[in-house]
């Protein structure tokens, strides 16, 4: 008999695989109650930690070209395709009947192809010129608010999982993911973007709980946004009052990443520059 | 110091005061009528004279509460209904009488104010009938705004406004909320009521039907009902960081849209190949322009070592050339402080600096024996981590720094908890694009410095707030999908 060997879960912090530094962990079992993995539970430290790699990731990978992120994106799918057999093993240990794995799967691999065909195209739309009264050239366009915390929603699978990591990194942001729902999922699909040339500490993943983390996340003052979803009233009214401390900006919706234009903006500023036009004898400009 | 070296005087040129009215008393706007003026009231001082100039209402809860109310109904009944060319019609109305009455509201701005008249009647009003106009045309074309949506307003808003550009923000605050559709309570500042019941009269002669715009006037306790009310679905706010952060704790759980334009600590940055002169008059204009009562003001200025010592030479000279006086003078370039607390704030900041032993420039110009006033300062080799480069001290204080390389300036410029505006002067277009891009604010002036247009998008970064006023992304702050 050949016994199967099971893997150890760890937190994906600045693309390598770590032990949560508090020597934590909690079981996990799927739906029909099989043991599954120890997993470990995430501390503030580490939640910390991650913070420290994702702004200093931040400004490289918010300088890679719209290109090279695109690029980087598509590959996450292709990756994520050729796992498609142990994925489809996972949504089913969650609960998800064998047709609503594959649509899921389906689903999750789709949204990111629409993703990444965003990247060089969102700045495009939400851009503008704008026709200022005086002899200005006026451009707006979105930049990307920094470093951002999420979590997944627990109804959502491997989807609700693309739509927590990938439209903030596509529009330039570095994220920081707490894996409360999709524990499993989430930590799997962290070898898929080990694999595909995601710069280290773009996407950070952490398994633990929202009552623990959600106000340390929600606290941190070099955090700039917060994207929750699924949180009772009080949990929502605890941690936007925190998170008025740097003014972070809050969702506590979640959005739909097949609609990747907003998907992308929300995690977005609008920045505008002002140049003067030398109007030599009176001549107009052009803009 | 340089050298007092005035080249001709100038005569008194005041603005006419004649053709102006202002009632003695002042009740609130609601549903297209102003109630009696209140027992519960306050004055309106012109900050240059201390004299009074009309007494204003403290509104009441009921009266909010009956404010809040009108706005539903108006929102229910009328404005959320009417056609969007219509709406837009009304907003067109109102740009046109603003520009009408142009003259009325300079004057009264600056009277209520403190600001140079110089600036009301060719900024701050001029603006003000301007955004009316652009969001006008807003109004029936807002899906081309949001690809793919179908936007709605959000309903009633509560709109609580500052006393630096008090028509201006104003405008700034109704126009784009009226052309989604909203329904607006709108609060001015204590110190600066007159022009906002001044455009409630002039909105009572566009027949903007009645509830669509309620002005409630009174101290921080009505902005506070104003947050606080349960009928209200949305709140801009433009003020302190820190009233902003109470704000947001307040509506915290609550479901209510929130947009916030808080206070900035702008970085504005002089390179050695900039063309100095420019460079020095935009400087001039980024700090002391309003009195310096500007959120986005350039209050910390980043000069290049090499060219340092030319820089703060001809700024001393240029500041000693600036009329600091009656705010109605058409040859004022710097008016009144607007309160006797906003003095206060500033001479605090100013004497702390002055106790830490910073060297410092300020005008030789006498200054009026009644009424608020400060001389246009600046501090020299200021650390960055003094108390007058880290915090917001909306008067006429400039805090100068120098530096050495590109680096060296993105980083102390980026070092702030604020991140509204920021300023770069140099003759170079690349290092320009370079740094604009890294200044982590929300509105970048290259060359040039406190420009604002409604077709141009103003908000922060940070702890500057969220959200943005003006152009198509100001658009979002107003509708719903």
């Amino acid at each position: 008999m050949n016994i199967e060997v099971s893997k150890t879960y760890k937190l994906y912090i600045n693309g390598s695989f770590q032990r949560t530094e508090s020597g934590r962990y909690y079981e996990r079992h799927s739906t029909n109650e099989k043991f599954l993995a120890n997993m470990p539970k995430a501390s503030r430290k580490d939640f910390r930690n991650a913070v420290q790699f994702a702004r200093a990731a931040q400004s490289g990978w918010q300088g890679r070209s719209a290109y090279n992120k695109s690029q980087i994106v598509y590959r996450i799918a292709e990756m994520l395709q050729q796992e498609k057999g142990r994925f489809l093993n996972l949504l089913e240990h969650e609960g998800f009947s064998k047709k609503g794995a594959q649509a899921n799967f389906e689903e999750a691999l789709t949204s990111i192809i629409h993703l990444a065909g965003w990247c060089d195209k969102y700045v495009q739309v939400a851009g503008t010129v704008n026709p200022v009264a005086s002899s200005h050239f006026n451009f707006s366009i979105p930049e990307p608010m920094g470093v951002i915390c999420t979590n997944i929603s627990a109804e959502e699978g491997l989807a609700g999982v693309i739509n927590a990591l990938i439209p903030g990194i596509c529009g330039g942001n570095t994220v920081i993911c707490l894996a409360e729902n999709c524990d499993y999922l989430a930590l799997d699909f962290s070898e898929v973007l080990a694999n595909s040339d995601v710069p280290a500490g773009t996407i950070n993943i952490l398994t633990g709980t929202t009552e623990e983390l959600g106000e340390h996340m929600a606290r941190h003052m070099d955090v700039n946004a917060l994207a929750f979803c699924g949180l009772s009233h009080d949990q929502v009214l605890n941690l936007e009052k925190f998170a008025s401390e740097n003014m972070k900006r809050v969702y506590f919706d979640s959005s739909d990443s097949m609609d990747g234009f907003y998907s992308i903006m929300r995690f977005q500023e609008i920045k505008t520059t002002w140049h003067p036009i030398d109007r030599i004898e009176g001549s107009a400009s052009g803009y | 110091m340089a050298k007092k070296d005035k080249l001709w005087t100038l005569s008194p040129a005041p603005e006419s005061q004649d053709h102006i009215q202002i009632r003695d008393a002042y009740g609130v706007f609601i549903s297209g009528n102003f109630t009696k003026p209140g027992k519960d009231r306050f004055y309106s001082i012109n900050p240059a004279t201390e004299k009074k100039l009309s007494s204003i209402t403290q509104a009441s809860q009921k009266q909010i509460d009956s404010a809040v109310k009108a706005a539903r109904k108006a929102y229910n009944s009328t404005w959320s209904k009417m056609a969007a060319t219509e709406r837009a019609k009304y907003l067109f109305r109102i740009a046109r009488m603003i520009q009408e009455r142009a003259r009325e509201f300079a004057v009264i701005e600056s009277l209520d104010g403190g600001k140079p008249i110089r600036e009301s009647r060719d900024i701050d009003v001029p603006l003000a009938a301007a955004h009316f106009f652009y969001h006008a045309g807003w109004a029936d074309k807002l899906k081309y705004a949001f690809p793919t949506k179908d936007p709605k307003p959000i309903g009633v808003v509560g709109q609580i406004i500052p006393w630096n550009f008090p028509l201006l923000m104003a405008a700034w605050k109704l126009a784009p909320a009226l052309a989604c559709g909203n329904t607006v309570v709108l609060k001015p500042a204590e110190t600066t009521s007159l022009t906002a019941l001044k455009l409630a009269e002039l909105l009572q002669d566009a027949e903007l039907p009645e509830g669509v715009v309620n002005i409630v006037t009174g101290d921080g306790q009505v902005g506070e009902a104003i947050v606080s009310h349960p009928d209200i679905d949305k709140i801009a706010f433009t003020g302190s960081t820190e009233v902003g952060k109470l704000i947001r704790k307040s509506t915290a759980g609550t479901g209510k849209r929130l947009t916030l334009e808080l206070g900035g600590k702008a970085a504005n940055i002089i390179f050695d190949d900039a063309s100095i002169d420019q460079a020095v008059e935009g400087i001039v204009n980024g700090i002391y322009f309003n009195q310096g009562h500007v959120c986005c003001a350039g209050s910390r200025l980043f000069v290049q070592e090499n060219v340092a010592k030319e820089v703060i030479k001809k700024l001393e000279q240029r500041i000693e050339t600036l009329i600091v006086g009656d705010p109605l003078d058409k040859n004022t370039d710097v008016g009144a402080i607007n309160s006797k607390s906003q003095l206060g704030t500033i001479r605090e900041y100013v004497d702390g600096a002055k106790k830490e032993g910073l060297e410092f420039f300020e005008s030789s110009s006498k200054l009026p024996s009644k009424g608020y006033w400060c001389k246009p300062t600046l501090f020299k080799d200021v650390a960055q981590s003094s108390r007058i480069s880290r915090e917001e001290i909306f008067g006429p204080v400039l805090a100068v720094q120098t530096f050495r390389t590109i680096n060296e300036v993105i980083d102390k410029a980026n070092n702030t908890p604020y991140g509204l505006s920021a300023g770069v002067w140099t003759d170079k277009g690349s290092k320009i694009f370079n740094l604009t891009s890294q200044m982590k604010a929300g509105v970048v002036w290259a060359n040039t410095f406190n420009k604002f247009d409604p077709t141009s998008p103003f908000g922060g970064y940070k702890e500057s707030g969220f959200g943005r006023e003006g152009g198509l992304h100001g658009l979002s702050a107003y509708i719903k999908f």
